[in-house]
């Protein structure tokens, strides 16, 4: 039966076109799945359209042809093609009566249009009657729309209706009103701020679905504003409650959970409620702790709503025993074999860690596995993980993964992120400030581009300032550091140029401080900078100033001044360049270089970046030029606003509170084009002669106070100074850090090989049932010694705590033999401290000699061949690594509907019974390539893992 | 909130798409690609959810389902939550199949403008509105028959059919 349908279809399909549908229809559909590009697809597409725009304005269409044009139209525009020539038949369909017509009218114009859309105007009629009509189908199609279409200015026009809907007697239109009221609280909540009571109603209705329907507006409106709901927290509860004792019709389960969307939603207004508020917290520990219990983590939507209740409990006020049980899913979840529930425990755990650290620590190798798999979205869940529950002891390990993991991708919206927060733990966490300016010059070489320019000026600001105490010698050892890792980076090719600025600003600041490099040296690598980057203005501007800096402090030191070669070309070059800036710098270094020693110890004072320059910002010591000036008639000066008419004037005060008071003149700095923000804007550059490129940040500037000259280090750059300086100083203070992190984690490794030999005798009787539940190409249950060890420097997990985690475990004979292969290549410095700090160096490159060889093999898979990929789906429990043997199942062998081979394996019972079913199926996907539509289509029982 | 349903075979051709904000047809385009560049790039035995910032800005989680030569692909925000957008697409899968009879790529394109009501039967503004595919095969079975009735335009005999021999 089932195959003469197809059979049936087929035929009609070819004659008139089947699916309803003309043969130009599915002629079009066909040609474009078989059009070899996107060129040809184009082709195809924009004759299409060329007929369509043709033939849709001749006269007399039939009402059906009419259809067919304007799903067509839809069709063309999915492909991305313009058809706005047909909106407005569209919207004339709207205006049809005929039910089929309208909906597709409808449906077109929601594809098409969008809220602001000038043909708008011309459908709100048709929806305001269409939403009186009596026909409730066509009431929800008017209403689908109105979600889509109905802007701010014309909600008013159909809001009352909508209302009135509310108490429709059918369900359907009951929940579609809620929906659109909803919409209309998105778009303008003032529109609709006295009708938000109906929600409340709503939640009261007697349909479960409309209820939970209105569990959505509710949702937004407590996260805008918690507290105006805490009364319904007991309704919240009792209805969770009711819900969770089935107490909802059959129809509402789902995979024989009861409503578990509504549970979902649930859940996630009651964390939002219970959020810092105990009282409320208290009623819903009980329903909580009921669905951890009953809630069946063997379906997908089951664990759904166990993370869910996970959330919860991390959102509500503390429950300990909830807590045990969040926790105890948790562990199910990072056990699971499933990416896709690792990855939420991954991120549950995130959420408890803040409650109860220990957590993680449970956990430590099963998230060392996740940080190690080949899956990126897992991988950066981990991280974001790693990123949470970073601290001082931990930093090092975390941030060098992170810096890994960064110079490996290429997505530059993740590098940037990432590279960011290595940035941010730097600063908080450093252990040492070795340690900091290597991390950052990891991060400036590899996303250099991508940070922000802040976070230089902030580099160059702590070099200068040293890190908060007064140790002097501590300053002065972290400036010959910097400067010489920046020696040994400089003749890299290609560094950002934001590295590049740091480098030279540091070069010439410091560069000859600690009489370790020679000033020809240091200028003649900063000249091959300025000749390397020579299209980059600003390394050119950094360059020769730090060029400037390094010769005045010669002159000041009183040796002789030998100025290279090349120097001197550059400069010459320089002072007839393009660019004013550089111009100007070069000029000014050739004055520079030109002066007695006592000159350029006032001009250029070593060591002074972080002296503060005072500025006369009034400019006072020209009064006496400006009084004589006048006296000889010259005309005062006024500021350009008041230039012309004197209404700006009493603006122009308010604006500017500063003290000109001693003269009647205003002797202020020369406006610059924007008065009205300027004005405000202490002249920075003025003063500061080194000063390179000033990046005003008017919001710092609002913060010191305007009377006083501001004090503003002069070369650290004024910019950028708004990060939290404060408390890294703070931090930075302690140099108990750096000898104390080295030591624990140096003991804690030694533990690690403690425990693990520990375990190898214990380990038996786990072993067996891990091999059962992981399958056996899964050797990731293999713990290396490796893993334990970074296990142990991200968590620092005590011994007891590290025993336990191992004993979970299996540490297998292979594992030995890797970490033996280890052993020996490392030899026995493997527990010097110097070895620490290079672990995650050490792990890093081990991955396909430890146990990602599989996941590889999986990864590249894909790419190899599509058959392939589906043969995967086809067959979930085969092992990927077999693939290139596997071909796929004769095709004969099913048409004579001998489930046999691999298939029969994956084949759902009900789905062999329906045997017809497979047949048609075939057909089905016979004519689908036939068509061209699927050509990579392989399996014929399509959908058959859906009920799998 | 949802913010879009793609469902994309495994050329890249969209099959269906629906955004829950309005995009220009140019940037439906534009993000397609990128989200057809990405799930090629997945490899099989990997989760079933992505973080799609870079694409779809802030606060964008992606969560894909490959059926033979389609993908299901939902788009939507942190205020949902990820396992459930998973049975979600099953939910609206169940339900094609429900509607088709085994469902393939040749009945989606065919039958959009179906497949679209039964989407709209399960989102509404980016809402998740009705999640029992029993309650959405009625509601679409009752659209299909009142079309019908008004019409002598048979959208899809098969299906017609299909519901009266159940």
């Amino acid at each position: 039966m089932e195959q003469l349908k197809t059979i049936g279809r087929e035929l009609a399909m070819g004659s008139q076109g089947g699916f309803g549908q003309s043969k130009e229809f599915l002629d079009l559909v066909k040609s474009i799945g078989e059009a070899r590009s996107k060129a040809e697809e184009d082709r195809i597409v924009l004759r299409e359209i060329e007929s369509l725009k043709r033939r849709i304005v001749e006269p007399g269409i039939p009402k059906r042809k009419m259809k067919e044009y304007i799903i067509r139209l839809v069709y063309v525009e999915m492909l991305g093609h313009d058809a706005s020539f047909g909106y407005i038949h569209a919207v004339k369909m709207t205006h049809d009566d005929n039910l089929v017509l309208k909906r597709t009218g409808y449906l077109a114009v929601t594809l098409f249009l969008n809220e602001d859309h000038d043909l708008i105007i011309l459908i709100v009629n048709t929806i305001q009657k269409d939403l009186k009509s009596d026909n409730y189908l066509i009431v929800c199609a008017a209403l689908n729309a109105v979600c889509k279409l109905i802007n701010e200015e014309t909600i008013p026009a159909v809001l009352p209706q909508v209302v009135e809907l509310l108490g429709h007697s059918k369900e359907a239109v009951r929940k579609k009103a809620i929906m659109a009221l909803h919409r209309f609280y998105h778009k303008s909540p003032s529109s609709v701020s006295h009708l938000l009571s109906n929600f409340r109603k709503k939640l009261c209705d007697s349909d479960p679905g409309v209820m939970g329907a209105t569990l959505c507006p509710l949702f937004d409106l407590i996260t805008n504003d918690a507290n105006s709901y805490k009364d319904l927290v007991v309704s919240f509860v009792s209805i969770l409650k009711q819900v969770a004792e089935h107490r909802l019709p059959k129809a509402y389960d789902y995979h024989q959970l009861p409503a578990p969307f509504i549970q979902i939603r649930l859940l996630k207004i009651l964390a939002l409620l219970g959020s810092g508020d105990k009282q409320a917290s208290e009623h819903m520990y009980t329903v909580v702790g009921d669905i951890f219990r009953k809630c069946d983590s063997s379906s997908n939507i089951g664990n759904a709503v166990l993370y869910e209740c996970i959330c919860c409990v991390s959102s509500i006020h503390l429950n300990p025993k909830l807590l045990e049980a969040a926790a105890d899913v948790i562990a199910r979840f990072l056990k699971s074999d499933s990416h896709n529930l690792k990855y939420m425990g991954i991120d549950a755990l995130g959420r408890l860690i803040k409650l109860s650290p220990e957590i993680a620590e449970q956990h430590q190798l099963a998230v060392i596995d996740c940080l190690e798999d080949p899956d990126d979205t897992l991988k950066r869940k981990t991280f974001e993980l790693l990123y949470k529950m970073t601290k001082s002891s931990n930093v090092e390990v975390i941030v060098d993964r992170m810096i890994d993991y960064m110079i490996s991708i290429n997505d530059n919206h993740y590098k940037t992120e990432i590279a960011s927060r290595c940035v941010e733990l730097a600063e908080q966490f450093a252990p040492s400030n070795h340690w900091f300016i290597q991390t950052m010059n990891k991060v400036f070489e590899h996303a250099g581009d991508l940070v922000n320019i802040k976070v230089a000026h902030n580099l160059m600001r702590l070099i200068a300032e040293g890190f908060g105490e007064d140790d002097d010698t501590a300053d002065s050892q972290l400036r010959s550091s910097a400067v010489e890792s920046y020696l040994h980076i400089i003749g890299e090719p290609k560094l950002p140029s934001v590295f590049l600025q740091v480098i030279c600003w540091v070069l010439g600041e410091y560069g000859t401080a600690d009489g370790k490099f020679s000033a020809s040296y240091i200028t003649g690598k900063l000249c091959d900078v300025a000749e390397s980057y020579s299209s980059d203005e600003t390394v050119k501007g950094y360059a020769v100033t730090a060029l400037m800096k390094i010769y005045a402090f010669e002159i000041a030191a009183g040796r002789k001044l030998d100025i290279l070669p090349e120097c001197q070309s550059l400069i010459e070059e320089l002072s007839a360049s393009h660019s004013t800036d550089l111009q100007q710098r070069a000029y000014e270094l050739q004055a520079v270089i030109g002066l007695d020693v006592r000159a350029i110890g006032s001009i250029m004072p070593s060591d002074a970046s972080c002296e503060d320059i005072e500025v006369d910002k009034s400019l006072s010591f020209l009064n006496g030029y400006v009084e004589k000036s006048l006296e000889k008639g010259a005309q005062p000066y006024i500021p350009e606003n008041e230039r012309f008419g004197m209404v700006n004037i009493s603006n122009f005060r308010n604006q500017d509170q500063l003290e000109v008071t001693s003269h009647g003149l205003r002797f202020e700095a020369y406006e610059l084009p924007k008065p009205s923000v300027q004005s405000r804007t202490p002249p920075i550059s003025v003063a500061s002669s080194t000063e390179l490129v000033p990046v005003p940040e008017p919001s710092y500037y609002r913060e010191t106070p305007q009377t006083a000259p501001v004090p503003s280090s002069s070369d650290t750059g004024p910019s950028g100074l708004k990060l939290r300086l404060d408390g890294v100083q703070k931090k930075w203070g302690k140099p108990t850090y750096s000898s104390s992190s080295a030591s624990t984690s140096n003991s804690s490794s030694l533990k690690v090989v403690n425990g693990a030999t520990q375990v190898d005798g214990v380990s038996s009787g786990n072993s067996k049932t891990h091999e059962t539940s992981y399958d056996s190409r899964r050797p990731q249950v293999e713990i290396s010694e490796e893993k334990q060890k970074l296990a142990a420097s991200l968590f620092g997990g005590s011994s007891k705590t590290e025993r336990r985690s191992s004993t979970g475990h299996k540490v297998a004979k292979a594992s030995s033999h890797a970490s033996e292969k280890f052993h020996t290549s490392k030899s026995t410095t493997i527990y010097s401290a110097d070895n620490v700090v290079e672990k995650p160096n050490l792990v890093q490159p081990p991955p396909d000699l430890l146990d990602l060889g599989e996941p590889i093999v999986a990864s590249i898979a894909p790419s190899v061949d599509p058959f392939r990929q589906l043969e995967g789906l086809l067959d979930s429990t085969q092992d990927p690594g077999t693939f290139g043997g596997t071909k796929a199942p004769d095709f004969m062998a099913l048409y004579a509907e001998t489930p046999a081979g691999g298939r029969s394996a994956v084949t759902n019972p009900s789905q062999i019974s329906k045997g017809p079913n497979v047949k048609e199926a075939l057909e089905k996907d016979a004519l689908v390539r036939q068509m061209g539509v699927t050509p990579s289509g392989q399996n014929p029982n399509l959908f058959k893992d859906l009920f799998g | 909130m949802i913010k879009a349903v793609l469902v994309i075979n495994t050329q890249g051709k969209p099959r269906l798409t629906k955004f829950y904000g309005f995009l220009t047809v140019e940037k439906q385009q534009e993000l397609i690609r990128s989200v057809f560049g990405v799930l090629c790039s997945r490899a099989e035995k990997v989760s079933n959810f992505m973080e799609v910032d870079s694409i779809f800005g802030p606060d964008s989680r992606l969560v894909y389902k490959h059926y033979a030569t389609l993908y299901f692909i939902f788009v939507f925000d942190s205020s949902e939550n990820e396992l459930a957008m998973l049975d979600l697409i099953q939910v609206f899968v169940e339900t094609l199949d429900k509607c088709f009879r085994n469902v393939c790529e040749l009945d989606i394109v065919f039958n959009y403008n179906k497949l679209h009501s039964i989407l709209d039967e399960i989102i509404s503004g980016g809402q998740v509105l009705e999640t029992s595919s029993t309650e959405i095969m009625r509601a679409v079975e009752e659209i299909s028959k009142s079309e019908s009735a008004s019409n002598s335009i048979s959208i899809v005999p098969k299906t017609v059919s299909g519901w009266r021999s159940r």
